[in-house]
């Protein structure tokens, strides 16, 4: 099980959190054209390695948060509070 | 011949203490401190099991987890494990054991004959085989004679805890290399968990000799054990690490456990270092019938004489390829049997003074000589050498060299790598936080295991045990298939030299292949014994190295674990609890027949009656009714930012809801799929309560909070979910008013100052009461919320008052005949707002909410998208629910929606549907075709909202 870093409570166990996609995924504006729109929607990088995620501190604080994540070796090495 | 006998003393058996056990149905007598295999020796049982494809007789083979035959059905009170390793498991007095597998008794299973079949049984056979008709035909009987233990469906559940624990060192495994790890970790000052799968600490201590810091190795281990417990070092005995998981979390079972009814507990363990201490399992050699009762690995043989005082019969082989046998052939010599020792190696390879003390203690060494066969059927009786020379013998103690124990390295993403000197895989790749010593570290000199596993702990080069004995490498076998002989790899899978080769013609060779085809390396012991030398026979087949081959992946858990341990507290309500209603004990008062909706406990109907529902909604229709609306979501937004969040998550907008009133809005999904509907009351400038769905407010917070977190500030806009402190009970009915103006709530009722869709904040009975005109039935509605405590009070009170109660089930007609709709049962995953008629914010809102864009696609914009819409069926019966409509075009049906609600309306005397239909009510009112499951209906497209379109009785 992993261990993850939240930026206000510390390292917990991963049960008590939920993973909420990728993080840096920008909302574009409303007159935005479709394309721009789908890649919002359902684009996302599924990388392979160092990644940004999104994580949500459930069964904490609640807070939402920036993990710093390897997705192959599933290292961590930060968390951050959403810019 | 004597055969297998309890000595008169040695051992670490306690002959005080007798226990007695049944096995197949006949009663023995042991000691404590056996375990079961070691009884079954000291008694002379031979035979055990039978194999799993041939049924052939088999004995203990091991004295570890790495058993294949072994594998017994035990009893013993209430506790039942069908697959119970008999060479790990205790004694204990009342044991009831079975073998499995054998149809009778092990020693006289009635599918014995099977063996006679095995030429035309080899690997793949049913593969091939059983391909007419189908597999299927087959499969009930294959499955009948397979099998391993079976549960027996009238055993007790059980639960085993679940412990979890955090250290700095974690060291799994307790022989030398592990107990000096901990030892050193210990010392200074570490928080040190030990784990190891045996009652006693010490490893091959406690069986092999060596000298360790003066003392003989089973006392030092005690020694160690005791300075470990005074430095608070937690100790697990009869606990095997069964999974390495992410960031160095160990599973640890354990066994014999009080707090459980199985006996087992299962630790998860976070530990900053892993030392994995886990040692080598005894590799076979290969040889025509060397899975006969009485074949075992030399190791084995060493540690039932030495610490289970078994002497293994009076004539024995020892055959090994390397120096380690050396010291079972000599303690065997030394309990008074007659030793031949069969070295592969010519004279001339081996250390003369190994061969010397061998030859002096009178064991008649054979140098470059190996077994080909195994004479006897039911036990061992000769052996035939490859020159074939026969000896008489009842035991066959063999070594093929050593494979350290790297599971738990591998189930880290450690990447063994295989060393063609030592003929094994050691480990490769360093995997932070992990550390392999000893000789799962592929080390065999003692004294270097105790050097490596101190250093490795953080200890001082000088704090190191020492130990002067000098232990040759072990070095592994080359691999001699006897072609043509039934030469067994896999004891556990019943696989043969042969049914490798046979793979390897049919090209099954890439390693993961040969596993799944010849079933190599599966079953409870996973290949701990087989796994290598299936590699060695590739390696010879094919013609390649070893090492281009790679390993099958090693997977937990390192030894079964039953899923009643897996599962641990976490069954029925525990894994997945019912939410229930304040007032649940005045609805079974009220014989409410109850239901889960949604994970909610909630009175479906009330009474026994066979018209019950329909009785309730001609009540709420006419007089009034009392419904318990309490696990509605009541999630509060407070702030200066509460209306711009709203606005924000909703479709419909609330930034504009004045004081004091209700609005029924949509949320959707950024994809501008409806996602939930509910009321959204404003009880003050910045106070609004949403009340969603029941079984939606989880995710509404969720949704709520994850929009308030990116785009507002957060001190300005707080989110609290108080669903579970009010009750709601709900007054409907014209004869509502009046019940309500008798609960004295302290408020106006009069329709001018309190209309519908209006909240006020009164109280009941001293306590806060809020007061809500919104309604689901389509009637004159209140909906009264009040701290749950007195939820059943306001219950009571609204039922003396004269209001009957209304079940969910009635509810939802009542709501159908109205055309509201549940969302994710009248909606889809492609159901957008305009969908269902409610297109005004779409094309009236400017700013930004949530799905916006999404509603401005090709796709949104299609005009056959499926609508809402209200299906009168042809007939008396309701159209089944999920009913499909049907066209046809150019010949073939197309399906063009379907039934997402059908009931039959007492109100209305005919059965009324709604439904989502291409195109909806532009569709015009030409009758429309439905199927279901073979059945044809006709219906007619009408408005989804059935009764009192004006909305009337809202103020009647």
């Amino acid at each position: 099980m992993q261990q993850v870093p939240c930026p206000w409570c510390g390292k917990r166990a991963e049960v008590e959190f939920r993973y909420a996609g990728d993080a840096g995924v920008k909302r574009p504006e409303r007159m935005a054209d479709d394309k721009t729109w789908a890649q919002y929607l359902h684009a996302r990088k599924n990388a392979k390695g160092p990644a940004k995620e999104l994580w949500i501190h459930t069964a904490g604080c609640g807070r939402w948060f920036v993990l710093s994540r390897d997705t192959l070796t599933h290292e961590v090495t930060g968390s951050e509070p959403m810019a | 011949m004597t055969g297998f006998v309890r000595m008169e003393s040695g051992g670490a058996i306690d002959r005080t203490q007798r226990l007695r056990f049944v096995f197949d149905g006949a009663p023995y007598e042991s000691f404590a401190g056996d375990t079961i295999a070691s009884a079954l020796l000291a008694n002379n049982v031979r035979i055990v099991g039978r194999s799993f494809k041939y049924h052939r007789p088999r004995g203990i083979y091991t004295a570890g987890a790495e058993e294949p035959n072994a594998i017994l059905d035990l009893r013993h009170g209430a506790r039942h494990d069908p697959n119970a390793r008999a060479t790990l498991e205790p004694l204990a007095d009342g044991l009831e054991l079975r073998s499995i597998h054998a149809k009778g008794t092990a020693a006289r299973d009635r599918l014995a004959f099977l063996d006679r079949f095995a030429r035309f049984i080899p690997a793949a056979f049913y593969y091939k085989t059983f391909m007419w008709p189908n597999w299927a035909a087959y499969e009930h009987r294959i499955r009948s004679l397979a099998g391993l233990g079976r549960l027996d469906p009238t055993a007790r559940a059980t639960s085993a805890a679940h412990v979890h624990a955090e250290v700095d060192v974690c060291v799994v495994g307790s022989g030398p290399s592990g107990l000096a790890a901990a030892l050193a970790a210990a010392r200074l000052g570490k928080r040190v968990m030990l784990v190891d799968e045996r009652p006693e600490l010490g490893g091959s201590l406690l069986h092999r000799e060596a000298m360790i810091d003066g003392e003989q190795g089973a006392a030092w281990a005690g020694h160690v054990a005791r300075t470990l417990r005074d430095c608070n070092v937690a100790i697990l005995r009869r606990s095997t690490a069964v999974g390495l998981y992410d960031h160095n979390v160990l599973a640890v079972v354990q066994k014999g456990a009080l707090s459980s009814a199985n006996g087992e507990r299962i630790w998860l363990v976070r530990a900053g270092q892993v030392v994995v201490a886990t040692g080598a399992i005894e590799r076979p050699l290969l040889f025509a019938n060397n899975d006969r009762p009485g074949v075992m690995l030399a190791d084995a043989a060493l540690a039932y004489l030495r610490r289970y005082a078994v002497r293994l019969g009076e004539r024995i082989v020892v055959a090994t390829s390397n120096d380690s046998a050396y010291e079972a052939a000599l303690a065997l010599r030394g309990a008074g049997s007659d030793v031949h020792l069969v070295d592969s190696r010519p004279e001339t390879d081996i250390d003369p003074a190994l061969a010397a003390s061998a030859r002096a203690a009178g064991i008649e060494l054979l140098a470059a000589s190996r077994i080909d066969s195994v004479v006897g059927h039911r036990s061992v009786e000769a052996v035939i050498l490859g020159n074939g020379k026969r000896i008489s013998a009842e035991l066959v103690a063999h070594s093929g060299g050593w494979t350290p124990s790297l599971h738990l390295y591998c189930h880290a993403k450690g990447k063994p790598q295989w060393d063609s000197t030592a003929g094994s895989y050691r480990p490769g790749n360093k995997v932070p936080g992990i550390d392999v010593v000893g000789a799962a570290a592929g080390l065999w000199d003692l004294d270097a295991m105790l050097q490596q596993a101190t250093a490795i702990a953080g200890g001082q080069q000088g704090e190191a045990p020492r130990c002067n004995d000098k232990v040759k490498q072990w070095t592994a076998p080359s691999i001699v298939p006897s072609s043509g002989k039934r030469v067994w790899v896999d004891l556990q899978n019943d696989v043969t030299v042969a049914d490798i080769e046979l793979a390897v013609r049919e090209n099954f060779s890439a390693v993961e292949h040969l596993k799944r085809y010849t079933t190599i390396g599966m079953g409870t012991d996973q290949g701990k014994t087989s796994n290598v030398n299936a590699l060695a026979i590739l390696a010879v087949s094919t013609s390649q190295e070893i090492a281009k081959f790679g390993t099958t992946t090693f997977r937990p858990p390192y030894v079964p674990v039953s899923m009643a341990t897996v599962a641990g507290a976490e069954r029925g309500q525990l894994q997945w609890p019912i939410r229930r209603l304040p007032a649940e004990n005045t609805h079974r008062q009220e014989h409410a027949y109850f239901r889960d909706y949604g994970g909610v406990l909630r009175p479906a109907w009330y009474g026994a009656r066979a018209d019950a529902i329909a009785e309730e909604c001609v009540a709420a229709r006419n007089d009034a009714v009392v419904f318990d609306a309490s696990s509605l979501g009541k999630i509060e937004i407070v702030g200066p930012a509460a209306a711009a969040l709203l606005d924000f998550v909703y479709y419909t907008p609330m930034a504009s809801l004045a004081v004091g009133r209700a609005r029924y809005g949509l949320t959707l999904s950024e994809a501008g799929i409806v996602a939930d509907d509910g009321v959204v009351l404003r009880l003050g400038p910045s106070h609004f309560v949403v009340s969603c769905s029941s079984s939606h407010v989880a995710g509404m917070v969720m949704q709520l909070e994850a929009w308030r977190q990116d785009r507002f500030d957060l001190a300005r806009v707080f989110i609290h979910d108080a669903t579970a402190h009010w009750a709601t009970i709900a007054i409907s009915g014209p004869g509502s008013k009046p019940i309500v103006a008798g609960l004295g709530l302290g408020i106006a009722l009069d329709d001018a100052t309190f209309p519908h869709m209006s909240v006020a904040e009164g109280s009941f009975g001293g306590r806060p009461a809020r007061i809500a005109r919104v309604s689901f039935t389509g009637e004159r509605s209140y909906e009264i919320s009040v701290p749950a405590a007195v939820g059943a009070q306001l219950w009571q009170s609204v039922r003396d008052a004269g209001a009957s109660p209304l079940g969910i089930e009635a509810l939802g007609v009542l709501r159908a005949e109205k055309g509201y709709i549940y969302v994710g049962q009248d909606t889809d995953g492609e159901t957008m707002p305009h969908d269902l008629g409610v297109a005004g914010p779409r094309s009236k809102r400017q700013d930004a909410y949530v799905g916006d864009r999404s509603l401005f696609t090709p796709a949104a914009s299609k005009a056959n998208r499926k609508k809402l819409v209200g299906i009168l069926a042809e007939g008396k019966t309701p159209v089944p629910t999920g009913a499909h409509a049907i066209e046809i075009v150019a010949g073939r049906k197309r399906g063009v929606g379907y039934v997402t609600s059908s009931y039959s309306s007492q109100r209305l005397g005919h059965p009324i549907a709604l439904g989502l239909i291409e195109g909806g009510l532009d569709r015009g009112s030409e009758p429309i075709d439905l199927e279901h499951l073979g059945h044809s209906f006709k219906g007619r497209i009408v408005s989804p909202c059935f009764f009192d379109p004006k909305g009337a009785r809202l103020n009647a």
